[in-house]
């Protein structure tokens, strides 16, 4: 009897300090399919690391944004690991909300980052965050719209060029709208758009001395020619799309050409979805009299908040995130089209990813033909190619998006939202000790 | 003939109710028939009604993506217990506010709606720090601690409107028998009450359960309930309106049939002062 209970007695003590041994790392992540597809390939990682545990949290990316900021500003210490945009890197590194990434071992191959991604995430030559998938902008377009409307789209097509085509290919009878761009207001929504197209136009959000730029010409220029375009050839309500609804108008088949994130053309060519899955054509973001193709460059990134207790851990589990074994697991699981894109160059040199994923070269141009440190044609004193880089940015950007999304719809015209854009961003500026 | 009329009317009536009623319930049934479709189906434009390739697919997804159970666990645990605390802490204070009113008691009760008048993100961050130092974030504790007090105003509120239409003399009644003020409250205050309680309680079961904010922003892995649970199937990239539905419609399936079962405490508690 006394044995027994010596004996259980000693098996709960070493099950309680296997416990205490083991980590928990908890993760704060978006409900992207690349993300969910992590997820569900983490029992390798739990394999190779018996001691390490992960609970993951996955947030609406609005949600994230309020609940880990809030998080990591307090040094609350929830989160062990964040998925955070390219946006937020370069501030949060330099408030010191983020730990350089410095631990995270040989496999982790840095140079074969993509340059433009790994600038993004980089400060001081520090990596802060490690990209798990990157993403430029570009045009998508139908093939057999095209054929049939009689006109081609060059593979670097000018503004004027996309708009011919998209009036051409419009037929209001059958739905089919020849362009379908974001309307929805959000500075990750319209203003990642009319960022990148105001830069292709030559435009800039500020000059070198943060005045704002709204009553500059290429401004005007820039917002008449979308607001026009939009009214002519594109679909109904328009100032109410982003992303997920222009998705669905692709893939029903309503629209002509559709410029957005590359990492559409793997919803839009995936044939369980999409009805026009054989029929997508692509090409770079258009530039408007200008060589600047918009330089529109995202990506998703795991960083590593300071105020964790289990850097160590977490920096093992960014390194198994991010790393080029990773692109492989997930090529041997479920094929190399689901790889997470964009963010190695050893990916785009694999001849087989390119044979799977029909978009891949034309992706790879796209992010190598983005810039975020010289974002427009005239210099800029911001980062940063379709946001702004600084932290009033969501709110300011928001805000303009508002007065875009109204020139949209008609309520305002675009002089009145260009000069209402003006006025509510020096006073913030102004507010934010820019503008002295 | 004017038996007819009667008929007549109370068929209109009928049917207006129904009507009223069927349009009410219509976004929860939307999302009910959303949940059974494919994304694709899901977004289609004209909509699909009932006649669309059902499927049980998205359920599936989700079981398997989330663990459901542990959200519906700390759901419950959270509301109720935010719940029965908020009574417990609330049935005194409206006994006091009700019988022994002073002329500051309408200033206090004023005071204590007040502050559901301030819009909560504004105290977010002074409550993360206290929440974080106290070691409270992401712990059940925590946000039963939270919801008690968000909610606490509104169930003294409806409480003291319950005790208010009981007649004090009962009460005397009671004292004269030698009744302590712990058996006044219990024996006799609290059965004349049950339907007013019993229907503040449910309301704040319901309120409780649907607060989205203080649960999402105070809560991370553990403590998260089924708003966490929700919010995590809304995708800025790629479609989700069916998983989402699905979510959703697990999400609220518990407390609905709660809802329903309950209906009638709900409706009568609700009543209370008029029919008496």
């Amino acid at each position: 009897m006394l044995s027994r209970t010596l004996l259980l007695g000693a098996v709960s003590v070493f099950a309680l300090a296997g416990a205490a041994h083991a980590e928990t790392l908890t993760i704060a992540t978006v409900n992207n399919s690349d993300m969910i597809r992590m997820q569900k390939l983490t029992e390798d990682f739990t394999k190779k690391n018996p001691d390490i545990q992960l609970e993951w949290v996955t947030l609406e990316e609005n949600v994230l944004r309020q609940r880990v900021t809030t998080d990591i500003a307090t040094k609350g210490g929830q989160y062990d690991i964040v998925t955070i945009g390219t946006y937020e890197v370069p501030i949060w590194a330099k408030q010191g909300w983020l730990l350089p990434l410095d631990g995270l071992g040989d496999a982790y191959d840095k140079s074969d980052l993509l340059p433009a991604i790994s600038d993004a995430v980089s400060v001081d030559g520090k990596l802060y965050a490690s990209p798990f998938y990157g993403e430029s902008a570009m045009v998508m377009y139908r093939k057999d719209l095209a054929e049939k409307a009689g006109v081609t789209i060059p593979e670097k097509p000018t503004w004027d060029q996309i708009a011919e085509a998209a009036r051409k290919m419009t037929d209001k009878s059958t739905e089919t709208y020849g362009i379908c761009l974001r309307g929805k207001a959000g500075w990750g929504e319209n203003m990642a758009l009319l960022t990148a197209t105001a830069n292709s136009f030559g435009a800039r959000w500020f000059d070198e001395k943060w005045t704002p730029q709204f009553d500059q010409p290429e401004w005007k220029k820039a917002l008449q020619f979308y607001v026009d375009l939009m009214k002519e050839a594109g679909p109904p309500g328009a100032s109410s799309n982003g992303f997920n609804e222009n998705l669905a108008l692709f893939q029903t088949g309503k629209c002509g050409i559709w410029i957005d994130a590359t990492v559409a053309a793997s919803f839009v060519t995936n044939p369980k979805e999409s009805k026009v899955a054989d029929q997508v054509g692509y090409a770079l973001f258009p530039t408007g009299g200008t060589e600047n193709h918009g330089n529109w460059l995202w990506a998703w990134n795991l960083g590593v908040p300071a105020g964790t207790q289990k850097a160590e851990a977490a920096q093992k589990f960014v390194s198994w995130a991010t790393d080029k074994a990773y692109t492989e697991l997930v090529a041997s699981k479920e094929g190399w089209a689901n790889v997470p894109p964009g963010t190695r160059k050893s990916l785009y040199a694999n001849p087989e990813y390119g044979k799977a994923a029909a978009f891949a070269k034309i992706t790879l141009e796209a992010m190598n033909a983005a810039d975020t440190s010289k974002p427009t044609v005239k210099p800029v004193p911001y980062t940063g190619g379709q946001f702004v880089a600084i932290p009033e940015f969501q709110g300011i950007g928001t805000a303009v998006g508002q007065q875009f999304s109204a020139a949209l719809a008609g309520s305002v015209s675009v002089d009145q939202a260009l000069q209402s854009a003006q006025q509510l961003t020096t006073r913030e500026m102004t507010k934010g000790g820019y503008i002295k | 003939m004017a038996r007819a009329v009667t008929t007549r009317r109370k068929m209109t009536f009928t049917i207006i109710g129904w009507a009223i009623g069927f349009v009410i319930f219509f976004p929860i049934l939307w999302t009910f028939l959303t949940s059974f479709k494919t994304e694709g189906t899901a977004i289609a434009t004209p909509p699909q009604f009932l006649f669309f390739d059902w499927t049980i697919e998205n359920y599936h997804e989700v079981q398997s993506r989330s663990n459901y159970m542990k959200h519906v666990t700390n759901s419950v645990v959270i509301s109720v217990g935010s719940t029965l605390i908020g009574l417990a802490l609330a049935i005194p204070a409206a006994w006091a506010m009700a019988f022994s009113p002073t002329k500051r008691t309408k200033d206090v009760l004023m005071w204590m709606l007040s502050t559901k008048m301030m819009p909560p993100v504004g105290v977010l961050v002074p409550l993360y720090l206290i929440f974080r130092d106290w070691g409270l974030l992401d712990t059940r504790l925590g946000l039963v601690g939270i919801l008690t007090m968000i909610n606490l105003p509104i169930i003294v509120w409806m409480l003291y409107t319950y005790f208010k239409e009981i007649p004090g003399e009962i009460l005397e009644a009671a004292r004269m028998d030698g009744a302590s003020l712990m058996k006044e409250i219990v024996y006799v205050l609290t059965p004349m009450a049950v339907p007013g309680i019993a229907s503040t309680m449910l309301l704040n079961i319901i309120l409780a359960w649907n607060e989205a904010f203080w649960t999402l922003n105070l809560s991370a892995a553990n403590a998260a309930p089924l708003t966490a649970f929700i919010a995590s199937y809304s995708s800025p990239e790629g479609l989700f309106w069916a998983k989402l539905s699905a979510a959703s419609t697990m999400a609220i399936a518990p407390i609905l049939i709660m809802g329903w079962f309950s209906q009638k405490q709900l409706v009568r508690g609700l009543t209370f002062g008029a029919v008496k």
